[in-house]
């Protein structure tokens, strides 16, 4: 599905990712962990097509298709998402609007009919209680005066709508509470199926005892360092990040 | 660049002359003499350069290249060709005015209540000539200003409005301005007197359009008078074509706890420039001017506003928004006069403007003067660009990016648009709002 070779990337000169290499199949899960800084959201966001991020080398293949080709609004409607780090507050957007119209831009592009007001509404309603926010929620500016946790369920919200098939969470745990970090889990692996995947992008490892993971990497100053199953991240928890990176120097 | 000032000067005196004859019995009325003594006045006065403090940042040159005829005939237009300027569902009473002319035809008026007068000015210069000399020019005064003169000199019909104390309008007035210049460059002066009686409510909602693109030069005034206790709504939407020059004056002079709502839109015209005055004569009175505008190409889009806080214990509250694109350029002035007496006042102004592009540009210019102690005043004014935050998330959801631009733009705008409490209008404009950010030109 996604197939990342020798990425590199800088933001205003400073090369961020040094060479990252992924494979990522339908129905995986890949979590990608590190330290601070080590390039975990400039990979999660230049997937997305954010613009500020310089691909300097590198190629992501994206169900056969060069993905950094493509406007973040073409990625979107084939079925790439990313739930970000900080959702952004748009006030005067209701949440209803946004979504319907995001939603009937991918429908268009997916060749399917539009849908109407109540159709949608309908849909959205189910989403909802998915992870359990109250509808109410549909009424409000995108974001606007939304708690952290809000914010990050509605993220999930809007993954259920949209129905990727490549989503992308970066740091969703963050910010959240025991609770929210549940319902947020559960609704993630509601969304599991063996046609979409998932990357999860954290800098801890108690998001995935809540979505278990096929794949772990350690990303580590913009290269991936160590790939392994879910124990490795159990690894991190207990140690840190401090041995992978003698890991990295050593095989440096 | 003076000679030609002169030139147009004399250009609109011997339009003058043109025009008094095809008044006919009109010009034996008394109004007749008030015009020969503002043509005279405009002789005098002369149209405004840049050095005048008004007019610092508007240059009307542009307006003096042209030699606009006055209108005597409207053209005849469809009853169809009005579909995109009426609001669905909206159960109003309607007048509609092509070029500046009464269009008997395409207006709607049902039964009013008893008591209210609703009439063209021409009509009522006759019929209800006492009332009508009486408040015609009491507010505005073709003594001061070029271009309140030249509306006076020309000023052949209008809307004339009366209602009395304690009726209520329930369906709200649309009064619609088409224009369709056939090539022909036109002058109209629209003169509107609206009197409301105390306790009285009323909503106006007024539409500017035009059917053909052409270029031509209103230039209305318009003064409202807004009795005790009496509640207004005044929404005004300016559409005009995109060579037209727009001048439009309205003085509002409000009494004892009255309320009155402005919420103007400007989204077309090459040259528009409205003087928005209100003068709070009494105490516990309530003025909202609320304005909108988008202007792209070379459009100027120039708000001249004033609030006279006259007497204590009285609250202004302005919000205008503008969103400028490729060399277009916004204006806003912005006076509040807190004078002596005035105390316990509460005067908020705010004006904020996004623009799109490297070579749009804003003016703004708060003026607060107060003379009085006791007082809470603010104003502020921001200039920014479109969020890339947020058009960002958009995108990275499927909106496509021109979408995405037009849903933040209609987004910054509306808190203007839910000062509009009719329904119909609010969401038709919306449409209209969000049909120029896609097809700019």
């Amino acid at each position: 599905m996604l197939s990342i070779k020798n990425l590199h990337v800088s933001v205003e000169d400073t090369e961020i990712l040094k060479g990252v290499n992924l494979e990522v199949k339908p129905g995986e899960i890949h979590a990608i962990m590190g330290p601070n800084g080590s390039g975990k959201s400039t990979f999660a966001n230049v997937l997305a097509g954010r613009e500020e991020y310089e691909v300097t080398d590198g190629e992501v293949t994206y169900l056969g298709q060069d993905l950094l080709d493509m406007a973040p609004e073409e990625r979107a409607r084939e079925g790439v998402f990313l739930a970000f780090q900080y959702p952004v507050e748009i006030p005067g957007v209701s949440t209803s609007h946004f979504m319907k119209t995001a939603l009937n831009a991918i429908r268009e592009h997916r060749g399917e009919e539009q849908l109407d007001a109540m159709q949608f509404l309908k849909l959205a309603r189910e989403k909802m209680q998915l992870i359990e926010m109250d509808e109410k929620f549909l009424h409000r500016s995108v974001n606007d005066g939304f708690s952290g946790g809000e914010k990050k369920r509605n993220e999930i919200f809007q993954m259920a709508v949209l129905e990727p098939k490549l989503a992308i969470l970066d740091e969703t745990d963050s910010g959240l509470d025991i609770d929210a970090l549940r319902i947020v889990a559960n609704g993630v692996n509601k969304l599991r199926s063996s046609d979409n995947a998932f990357i999860v992008v954290t800098h801890y490892q108690r998001l995935l005892n809540y979505i278990v993971p096929d794949y772990v990497h350690v990303l580590v100053d913009g290269r991936i360092v160590e790939s392994g199953d879910k124990n490795l991240a159990l690894r991190l928890e207990e140690q840190g990040y401090d041995w992978v990176k003698d890991n990295d120097a050593v095989t440096a | 660049m003076d000679s030609e000032k002169k030139d147009i000067r004399e250009w609109y005196q011997t339009a003058f002359a043109d025009f008094e004859n095809t008044l006919n019995g009109g010009a034996s009325l008394p109004f007749h003499a008030v015009r020969k003594k503002a043509i005279a006045r405009f002789a005098e006065l002369g149209f405004p350069s840049t050095r005048n403090e008004d007019w610092k940042y508007t240059n009307v040159a542009p307006l003096l290249k042209h030699q606009f005829q006055p209108v005597t005939e409207a053209p005849d237009i469809a009853a169809e060709s009005l579909a995109p300027f009426l609001f669905k569902g909206l159960d109003a009473d309607r007048l509609v005015f092509v070029n500046g002319v009464y269009s008997e035809a395409l207006s709607s008026v049902s039964n009013l209540p008893d008591g209210i007068i609703l009439d063209t000015l021409e009509n009522a210069f006759t019929t209800h000539a006492e009332t009508v000399t009486q408040a015609l020019g009491k507010t505005v005064s073709y003594e001061d200003e070029t271009f309140s003169a030249l509306n006076t000199a020309f000023a052949r019909t209008g809307v004339f409005l009366s209602v009395p104390a304690g009726v209520v309008l329930e369906r709200p007035l649309y009064i619609l301005h088409v224009s369709k210049t056939d090539g022909r460059e036109f002058l109209a002066a629209p003169r509107n007197l609206f009197l409301f009686g105390d306790n009285s409510q009323a909503r106006l909602v007024e539409g500017h359009y035009n059917l053909d693109g052409g270029t031509s030069f209103k230039n209305s005034v318009t003064e409202i008078s807004v009795g005790a206790g009496a509640l207004v709504e005044h929404i005004r939407i300016q559409d005009e074509s995109k060579e037209a020059f727009h001048f439009a004056t309205t003085q509002v002079e409000q009494a004892t706890g009255s309320n009155y709502t402005s919420v103007a839109i400007d989204l077309g015209g090459t040259l528009v420039r409205n003087n928005l005055n209100v003068h709070l004569a009494e105490e516990r009175c309530e003025a909202h001017l609320i304005g909108f505008y988008f202007g792209s190409g070379r459009q100027l889009i120039d708000n001249h506003t004033m609030i006279d806080h006259a007497v204590p214990n009285c609250e202004s509250n302005e919000l205008y928004k503008g969103i400028l694109d490729d060399r277009a350029h916004g204006v806003f002035n912005g006076k509040v006069m807190v004078r002596p007496d005035a105390q316990k006042t509460n005067a908020f102004q705010q004006n904020q403007a996004i623009l799109l592009s490297d070579d749009a540009h804003i003016d703004s210019k708060p003026q607060l003067e107060i003379f009085a102690d006791d007082v809470k005043c603010s104003h502020g004014a921001t200039v920014g660009e479109l969020d890339d935050e947020s058009l960002f998330y958009l995108r990275a959801r499927g909106i496509g990016e021109q979408e995405a631009h037009a849903m933040l733009r209609l987004a910054f705008a509306r808190d203007i648009f839910n000062y509009i409490k009719i329904d119909a209008v609010r969401e038709r404009l919306e449409e209209l709002v969000v049909e120029r950010f896609n097809n700019k030109a």
